[in-house]
């Protein structure tokens, strides 16, 4: 056979494609991001019956989560489970039809919630077709990633497949049971769920919160363990460690949707096993934090110089910051004060800029240089501006949230000393003006963030080099990967 | 054990089944009882589905992503209880199709906002809230008054909710949008037969325009929230079930 026709080794132009959606996807979901938050505190700006906050809503929550963090998983688990199985991705026609098919989900979905098609269930909002059409997407998906690992020419499937494959199915089996509902006719976009009343509450925070656990938890911690440990050039820490945590993080999330319905009429018992396993789900998620982290053993003077392992590392110090944060929030006595809150808007602002975000910024990082076959990215002083204006946006945003939170959640409970309560609500509304300002102000700067990386990633794919003292140097994309990143040394070496 | 491991890691497809096994366990436990454990849902007394008016009501409410700024679950909490009334009951939403309980206080609860406010309240609230309340950050929904309600085919929407287990029945699907018509206008001789079908209806004009709008359909539907329960009967020990 001629040699010049044969595919490449790898099929990369799939991952270039969920690489740009990401960057794109990225910079709308920031801007309705910003824009809404601003609509909080100015509401003059909600303008007309499609611009309002809360058809925008699910479009911000939507664009952030599936189509920013879906385009990202779909890019780094395309380009991670080639190199780790160092096998081609299986069928480029299957792999074609998962990012066009995904791109077609995210704008049927878009567009209804702007002409408010919706199902009123918080992060998953999109209707019956829009749904039955991302499951024919997410099925084809977990298709191409079993043949993919099927193929492998590896003995063992690497640490990372096992979050991506986790990912993968959990979600599927999570979209399934939450979205069966009744059309009203085959040619109205309007059905009604299955599920009501406290069923549907409970089904629904299983869901989501799953969604937080499996598709912007396991599956972001499979991005972590195959860059982290890439980018350090060091093993992963341990092996031990990897199985006890991945195995105890996808049995523990599972549980913890309850704590989303305390004090409410969902059944007491149930309250209490969602409780008590969100407690216990600190630990494996610290164990996903520690062995990322330890990874850099002996190369923590790479922190120094390369700023795209620092986002790595500030991502992985975000999500251990969450996941300690989401357990004590989950605390009864502690949910009564923090639910319906603005604590739980800078909690989940945390994990998805700080962690999913940040970890997502490192990968594409990582990435362009490596699809684009350039020596290094246009410019590593850009990624530090990058890092630092994005870490002063998540912290002002925080910290506003936690202000605000806190104190509406203290105001609505707070009485005068004849025993009635103090604050009416719109005073507790009017209170929040000034920390809306601060947060929407801490948007602003991440989103200015996302424009340096867009700028710096064009000018990398144009091959322009800024000329700096300190080069970026990229790995040889056709190296033995998992030779490269194996398990430690002394636990079970496979390669 | 971090032996035994290998297996898993050497075979995907064993390991994708007790991917599976794992995440199931969760769920069934928390899940499946809540369909059989006849304490999930206590019976109270006056709880009925929505009348054809208020379910269209409920869908603007849905479509314009009300849920995402108000709850409608009061909790068993001293000041929620005393700031906006008896806490909510499950049998309170076992007729929502899904659950509206929310899960943000951008603006108050409204579980029980029904017969808080007048009509007249509501429709200058509705159309621009800052001309009632300077302070709120709540966007206004001019559009809602301008708009006919589409209760032609309200009963098909009867008819999907039926068969995910709402109570209709096939006098109420039929008269679906004669009922409709009935409560918002109060008058005529279809006010009498709305009346039979369905408990304790405010019929009247809400919003006081010659149309039924979409205004009409979401005051409808505010001004029902929390009102049907009769409190006074039911004991919340569980132990002297009222009703039924």
């Amino acid at each position: 056979m001629n040699k010049l026709n044969e595919k490449p080794k790898y099929n990369d132009e799939i991952v270039k494609l969920f690489t740009i959606a990401t960057i794109f996807w990225g910079i709308v979901g920031f801007t309705v991001g910003v824009f809404i938050a601003l609509q909080l505190a100015f509401p003059a700006l909600n303008f007309g019956e499609y611009l309002t906050f809360g058809r925008l809503r699910p479009l911000h929550t939507s664009a952030v989560v599936f189509a920013f963090g879906g385009n990202a998983l779909f890019a780094t688990s395309y380009f991670a489970v080639q190199r780790t199985c160092r096998t081609r991705l299986w069928s480029d026609g299957w792999s074609k039809f998962t990012f066009w098919g995904y791109q077609l989900f995210i704008i049927m979905a878009a567009i209804g919630y702007v002409t408010g098609v919706t199902q009123a269930k918080e992060y998953a909002e999109p209707e019956w077709y829009a749904d039955l059409w991302l499951t024919l997407v997410w099925v084809a998906y977990l298709i191409v990633f079993l043949m993919t690992l099927k193929n492998r020419k590896e003995p063992h499937i690497y640490v990372a497949n096992w979050f991506f494959l986790g990912f993968i199915v959990t979600v599927a089996v999570l979209h399934l049971v939450q979205n069966i509902s009744i059309p009203v006719s085959i040619f109205s976009t309007k059905s009604y769920p299955l599920w009501g009343g406290v069923q549907s509450a409970m089904i629904q925070w299983w869901y989501a919160h799953n969604a937080v656990g499996f598709f912007l938890t396991a599956g972001f911690l499979g991005i972590m363990y195959y860059f982290v440990p890439k980018r350090a050039g060091r093993p992963v820490y341990s092996y031990r460690l990897s199985i006890l945590h991945f195995w105890s993080l996808i049995f523990m999330y599972i549980w913890a949707g309850p704590h989303h319905l305390h004090y409410t009429a969902l059944p007491d018992w149930a309250q209490t096993l969602g409780m008590t396993f969100s407690i216990m789900l600190w630990m494996p998620s610290w164990g996903g934090m520690i062995n990322g982290m330890m990874t850099l053993s002996g190369a923590w003077h790479k922190l120094r110089e390369d700023p795209v392992l620092k986002f790595m590392i500030i991502s992985l110090s975000f999500y251990g910051m969450s996941t300690f944060e989401g357990p004590l929030m989950s605390i009864k006595e502690v949910n009564a004060l923090s639910h319906y809150t603005d604590w739980t808007i800078g909690h989940v602002h945390s994990g998805a800029l700080g962690w999913v975000a940040f970890i997502t910024f490192g990968a594409v990082y990582h990435l362009v240089p490596v699809l684009w076959k350039r020596s290094g990215l246009y410019s590593l002083k850009l990624v530090n501006t990058h890092l630092w204006i994005a870490t002063i946006g998540i912290v002002l945003y925080i910290a506003a949230m936690w202000v605000t939170g806190i104190m509406e959640g203290l105001m609505w409970r707070s009485y005068d000393e004849l025993g009635f309560l103090r604050w009416s609500f719109v005073e507790t509304v009017q209170a929040k003006h000034i920390p809306y300002l601060i947060r929407a102000f801490g948007g602003i700067l991440f989103l200015v963030g996302a424009f340096i990386m867009v700028y710096n990633v064009i000018r990398t794919i144009r091959g322009d080099s800024a000329g700096e003292a300190v080069q970026d140097t990229v790995h040889d994309p056709n190296i033995n990967d998992v030779k490269n990143i194996g398990q430690n040394a002394g636990e079970a070496v496979h390669v | 054990m971090f032996n035994k491991h290998a297996a898993l890691e050497k075979n995907s497809i064993l390991m994708l089944i007790f991917v599976v096994i794992t995440i199931s366990i969760g769920g069934l436990v928390e899940i499946v009882p809540l369909f059989r454990m006849e304490t999930t849902i206590e019976p109270v007394k006056g709880i009925r589905p929505y009348t054809p008016l208020e379910l269209a009501g409920q869908n603007v409410y849905i479509r314009e992503g009300c849920y995402g700024c108000h709850s409608q679950q009061i909790r068993a909490l001293r000041d929620e209880v005393e700031r906006y009334g008896h806490y909510s009951l499950a049998a309170e939403s076992m007729y929502d199709h899904p659950f509206q309980w929310g899960s943000k206080r951008t603006g108050p609860d409204l579980a029980r906002v029904g017969g808080k406010y007048s009509d007249d309240w509501h429709v200058a609230h509705t159309i621009n809230p800052q001309s009632l309340v300077p302070e709120s950050i709540m966007p206004g929904y001019a559009h809602l008054a301008r708009r006919v309600a589409p209760l032609e085919d309200i009963g098909l929407d009867m008819t999907a909710l039926r068969m995910v287990g709402v109570p209709y029945t096939d006098e109420m699907i039929e008269n679906g949008y004669a009922d409709a018509l009935a409560q918002a206008t109060a008058d005529g001789d279809g006010i009498d037969g709305l009346m039979e079908r369905y408990s304790k209806v405010n019929a009247r004009n809400f919003d006081g325009a010659p149309v039924t709008t979409e205004l009409d359909a979401l005051i409808a539907y505010l001004q029902v929230l929390g009102t049907m329960a009769e409190l006074q009967d039911y004991k919340h020990d569980g132990s002297k079930r009222s009703g039924q």
